[in-house]
């Protein structure tokens, strides 16, 4: 089999990968080689000591490991240089596109700039090395730095108590509803209290959650305007309703402008209101959930607050939380014991330290729900995230929705007329067009524009959601762009239009210009091959 | 830009915001240029006090990061890409969470491993509810002596679903094996979906996976095998002695403590239960061309296909930590890995017979352990602060979750503890006496 | 579009053939194109009784999930065990080698509910 570039594929990216060894599957072409095949027997990147002499001699006197609970057969790591293995890593980083390297407007991600410094921050030592078990005095940097980030997102949600323990967005809903039912429970209605309200633009985590919380999911449509139809929900509300899920800015981007009301019903009917905070990107100072009456909201620090997505995560999901689901928080809670608040927060604000100010982790929660995550939370996600606000204070925060939301409307007039728009209006920070008339008209769907998005070295927006609108096309610029890119993008986005018209196959042949084409995803899906198996046939795995 | 798009004024983009509802002023602080802020964070950085020598573990362990591992996690293009929803210009992250999914059931000797999850006790939690989908049964039955962060973590993720969770005893008295009773399986009766045991245990002792496997699966049970990854280095692989699923914490493969996260999550399992595995799955295929390519599969699973159908919600996951664990076990190698355990065994039985031989602790328990060791150790809280002190932290006090435990040490050992260190815990802790 | 007029048509896009006293059932084109390219299904297990319109099973695309709902009541015979290792028949011929279960029809007049060729070609217009 062979490596090289097939004719006729151009790549003026740069970015394919005509500079890697013959390896793989007998009539596949391989772009890059698995690690496996780089292995060699007795290559090593990384050696280690042996054990002293004397070690050996006192390990010696007390009990080994019995033979019959030591491993068979050898593990068949990979045996290779630390030179082939980084090359093979960087070779595979440049078959994927980034925010790094280009536009990444995929919706509902809020792919924005990533700042280093935030990154140097997260290597320090004194916070990259910090035990989680280590002794409260030997980690008050640690405390403070969660005590400080929970504050911080208090004031900027409006709500009066936070978590940071969850791990991702879906992980911060799945405690929000934990803690919504037992809320319930403890005031006798947890049995009658069955169901969940989503709106019909709800992101999928919305009902996978709520089933994972033992709840009956209900949807609710959305109005022309597209947010919740009010009427609707009011007559879903009653007394077997436990909670309402709702998004906002919606996930099409638009602010729910009957929201007070909204949270009101709810309310009146004894239920929880949980704002899912993926959207917080759009209302920065303009919009405080907890302040508006919201019971819970959880976060998504990779969106919002710029800690990077690192190809699907580590993210972190903390939840701000009411008054009445306080009592409920997972535990333990790293909590101010020694010290005034507001001095103390008053010194870290100037960056001094205060003295005599203690922290520890306070586990005395009678009510909590428990952990949803083992010790606290994705640490160093929130090292990044308090760098990132710390760094943009109130202006910048202000200022990053107010470009984002501008962005993304400079982006819904440009393309109004080249796509239909379902809801023309004043967006948010997102907004979602529709491909239906590139596909009525031509039958060009909108995975055939994204495909063809691809081949100018750009990510497309976020496709086939919500799924209220047809052929949906969700484009999130975020603030970080400049008006080239933005005007570049139109540029594209124009262009394929036109393409639509006058040559739809090229579309439909798209990409053209990436690592690979277009990939059979029935067959991956039909004859799963999910892990390399090993030629020999000594294959227990097999 | 506002001309284009027909405003005035910035505050006109917010004027579908409620009047009701606009936000009040907030307190949030001005902000700093980039010298002050990289000052404040080194201010909370020195507030930490990294101890000159430890013999923490108790779930998160000090190993050896290869410096290779930072360059590649460090690399923008897998930092600052996302979920691989055009596998097109996504070849990169799929193709190494492919070699993750690899080596991940390499280890275990299981034939399906998902693509993370968020650590090891959520890990852990999910395949004990995909065990009561397997069986359709509501009960899971945990070993007495799982880490009590993961019991904790499963009890809340069985509330859910009010999947109750049940103990099987373990010999936790002083003199005894530290290990999980296979026979009290037999007694649990036959609503049991499975049966959770860690090996090696919180305690550092070794427990007879075998035997508590054969148990559950008389019960109709299936066996959840929770594993410290570089102990599959010399230890049996759990696929091998009838583990049906498997989780495990990442990070001892390359990942630094980080006050307890980011860390990885890996689950494990045999392919006739795939479809009920929650997580990401890549999947090898190709092209119209014929060129291999890797795509997410399997999709059907998953909240954005199934929604209140889905076996989990889980969507963002840990993927940049997976990297760091494939780079790590590619730096290391079988014989690295190997080495690891080796010298972390070695060294923990190095430490306990020190500690014997100085009079100052015995082991609590008789049978084997791998490389953490439960010492009795008479006043151990006062001691314990007394080392911390010093900066010297003296492993972990599992009286804080189990008052029998008093009056004992868990000490870990890995392959960057030195003979020195163990010189100068013996040292200090006789001058604790 | 031409539907088979020798088989009636439920609305949740089932189809059954009735041969004496057993019955064929399986997807309708429209149904396998609206799912795109199915990858699994989850298949009945033989003696196993379906009540009409009930869910009998599950059927899975690249990109969606559907539940499988029977046209008409009855034991199940025989099952397809071809598509468990092609479920790409349903896609190439939902009509013929891609039938999923041969039932024993419990009442033959529970077929009257259904559509035939015509209604349902009107229905799916």
């Amino acid at each position: 089999m062979s490596v090289a570039e097939p004719p006729g594929r151009s790549d003026p990216s740069g970015r394919g990968a005509a500079f890697s060894g013959a390896a793989g599957g007998a009539e596949l072409t391989v772009v890059e080689p698995l690690i496996f095949d780089a292995s060699r027997p007795g290559r090593r990147a990384v050696r280690f000591p042996r054990p002293s002499e004397a070690a050996w001699a006192a390990a010696a006197a007390q009990p080994g490991l019995p033979e019959s609970m030591r491993r068979g057969t050898p593990v068949r790591l990979p045996e290779v240089s630390e030179l082939d293995m980084l090359r093979h890593f960087n070779r595979l980083a440049h078959l994927n596109h980034a925010i790094d390297l280009g536009f990444y407007p995929l919706g509902s991600c809020t792919m924005k700039y990533n700042p280093k410094v935030n990154e140097w921050a997260a290597r320090l030592p004194g916070l990259a090395e910090s035990h989680p078990l280590d002794p409260e005095s030997l980690s008050q940097g640690s405390l403070e730095l969660m005590w400080l980030l929970a504050e911080l997102l208090k004031d900027i949600s409006g709500f009066p108590a936070v978590s940071l323990q969850p791990a991702a967005g879906a992980h911060g809903e799945l405690t929000g509803m934990l803690m919504t039912r037992a809320y319930h429970r403890d005031r006798g209605e947890g049995d009658r209290r069955t169901k969940v309200l989503v709106p019909d633009s709800a992101h999928g985590t919305n009902p996978a959650t709520a089933t994972m919380v033992g709840y009956e999911t209900v949807t609710i449509r959305s109005n022309e305007r597209g947010g919740i139809d009010l009427e609707a929900l009011r007559s879903a509300l009653g007394p077997d309703v436990a909670a309402l899920m709702i998004t906002n800015p919606s996930t099409l981007g638009i602010f729910e402008d009957q929201i007070d009301q909204v949270v009101a019903s709810v309310q009146e009917a004894g239920a929880i209101a949980y704002m899912d905070g993926a959207n917080l990107n759009a209302i920065l100072g303009r919009f405080r959930p907890g302040e508006a009456g919201f019971d819970v909201m959880h976060f998504n620090l990779h969106k919002t607050f710029s800690t990077p997505h690192g190809g699907g995560g580590p993210g972190a999901g903390p939840v701000g939380v009411s008054a009445r689901l306080e009592p409920y928080l997972p535990a333990p809670i790293p909590t101010l014991v020694e010290g005034a608040p507001a001095e103390v927060l008053a010194n870290a604000w100037a960056g001094r330290t205060t003295p005599g100010a203690r922290f520890a982790l306070d586990d005395e929660r009678p009510k909590s729900i428990g952990k949803v995550r083992s010790c606290y939370g994705n640490f160093g996600m929130f090292v990044r995230a308090y760098t990132y606000i710390r760094s943009n204070g109130s202006d910048g925060l202000r200022t990053i929705s107010e470009d984002a939301v501008l962005a993304a409307n400079y982006l819904r007039v440009a393309l109004h007329d080249a796509y239909d728009l379902p809801y023309d209006r004043l967006s948010k920070h997102e907004v979602v067009f529709s491909g239906r008339r590139q596909k009525r008209e031509h039958g060009v769907t909108t995975l055939d524009i994204a495909k063809a998005i691809l081949d100018h070295g750009i990510h497309p927006p976020t496709i086939y959601f919500p799924l209220i609108v047809e052929e949906a096309l969700m484009v999130e610029p975020t603030e970080t762009e400049s008006l080239e890119t933005l005007d570049r993008f139109v540029d594209v986005m124009r262009g394929i239009a036109d393409q639509a018209r006058t040559d739809p196959e090229a579309l439909k042949r798209a990409p053209t210009t990436t690592p690979v084409g277009r990939l059979d995803e029935a067959a991956a899906a039909r004859r799963p091959d999910l892990r390399h198996s090993f030629p020999d046939a000594e294959d227990p795995t097999a | 830009m506002l001309e284009a798009v027909g405003v005035t004024s910035v505050d006109d983009l917010f004027a579908d915001v409620p009047a009701a509802v606009r936000a009040s002023d907030w307190q949030v602080p001005p902000p700093l240029a980039e010298q002050e802020v990289r000052a404040e964070l080194a201010r909370l950085a020195v507030r930490n006090r990294i101890p000159e020598v430890s013999f923490l573990g108790a779930g998160v362990y000090r190993h050896l990061v290869p410096s290779v591992v930072g360059e590649v996690i460090g690399r923008p293009e897998f930092a600052t890409a996302y979920t691989p929803y055009q596998p097109e210009v996504s070849q990169g992250t799929l193709q190494s969470i492919y070699e993750f999914q690899s080596l991940i059931c390499e280890l275990t000797g299981m034939e399906v491993a998902s693509a993370s999850h968020y650590d090891g006790a959520t890990a852990t939690a999910e395949a004990a509810l995909m065990a009561c989908r397997l069986t359709r049964r509501s009960r899971v039955a945990v070993s007495a002596a799982l880490n009590p962060d993961y019991r904790r973590v499963l009890e809340t993720y069985c509330s859910g679903p009010g999947v109750e969770v049940v103990t099987v005893p373990a010999d936790l008295a002083e003199g005894g094996t530290g290990t999980t009773d296979p026979g009290a399986v037999g007694e649990l009766g036959d609503d049991v979906a499975c049966v959770v045991a860690a090996q090696p245990n919180f305690l550092g002792q070794l427990e007879p996976m075998r035997e508590l496997a054969d148990a559950a699966h008389a019960i109709g049970a299936r066996m959840v095998a929770v594993v410290e990854p570089t102990s599959l280095a010399m230890l049996e692989a759990p696929g091998a002695y009838g583990a049906d699923l498997v989780a495990a914490e990442g990070q001892p493969l390359g990942i630094p403590a980080s006050f307890g996260g980011p860390y990885v999550g890996l689950m494990a399992a045999r392919m006739d239960s795939v479809r009920q595995m929650p997580g990401r799955l890549v999947g090898a295929t190709r092209d119209a061309d014929g060129r291999k390519g890797y795509v997410l599969t399997l999709q059907a699973r998953e909240q954005h296909i199934r929604r209140e159908r889905a076996a989990s919600n889980i969507c963002t996951n840990q993927a940049l930590m997976a990297l760091a664990a494939t780079a790590y076990l590619a730096a290391v190698g079988p014989d690295g890995l190997r080495e690891v355990a080796e010298l972390s065994v070695t060294q923990a039985r190095h430490l306990a017979a020190a500690l014997e031989d100085a009079g100052l602790a015995e082991r609590r328990f008789t049978g084997p352990y791998f490389a953490e060791v439960t010492m009795r150790v008479p006043d151990a809280a006062r001691r314990h602060a007394a080392l911390a002190e010093r900066g010297i932290v003296a492993g972990y006090l599992p009286e804080r979750d189990e008052p029998a435990l008093r009056d004992t040490l868990l000490l870990a050992a890995t392959e960057l503890t030195s003979d020195d260190e163990i010189a100068r815990l013996v040292q200090a802790l006789g001058e604790t006496r | 579009m031409a539907y088979p007029d020798d088989l009636r048509y439920s609305k949740e896009h089932e189809w059954v053939r009735v041969e004496g006293d057993t019955a064929t059932i399986g997807i309708t084109s429209f149904a396998a194109d609206e799912l795109g390219d199915i990858v699994f299904i989850e298949l009945p297990e033989p003696g196993t009784t379906l009540t009409q319109f009930g869910t009998f099973g599950v059927i899975e695309s690249v990109k969606a999930v559907s539940d499988l709902y029977a046209p008409i009541s009855g034991e199940v015979l025989e099952i397809n065990e071809a598509l468990r290792d092609a479920p790409e028949l349903l896609n190439s011929d939902p009509f013929g080698d891609g039938w999923i279960a041969r039932l024993r029809p419990a009442d033959p007049a529970e077929v009257d509910a259904l559509m035939d060729a015509d209604a349902y070609a009107a229905e799916t217009a």
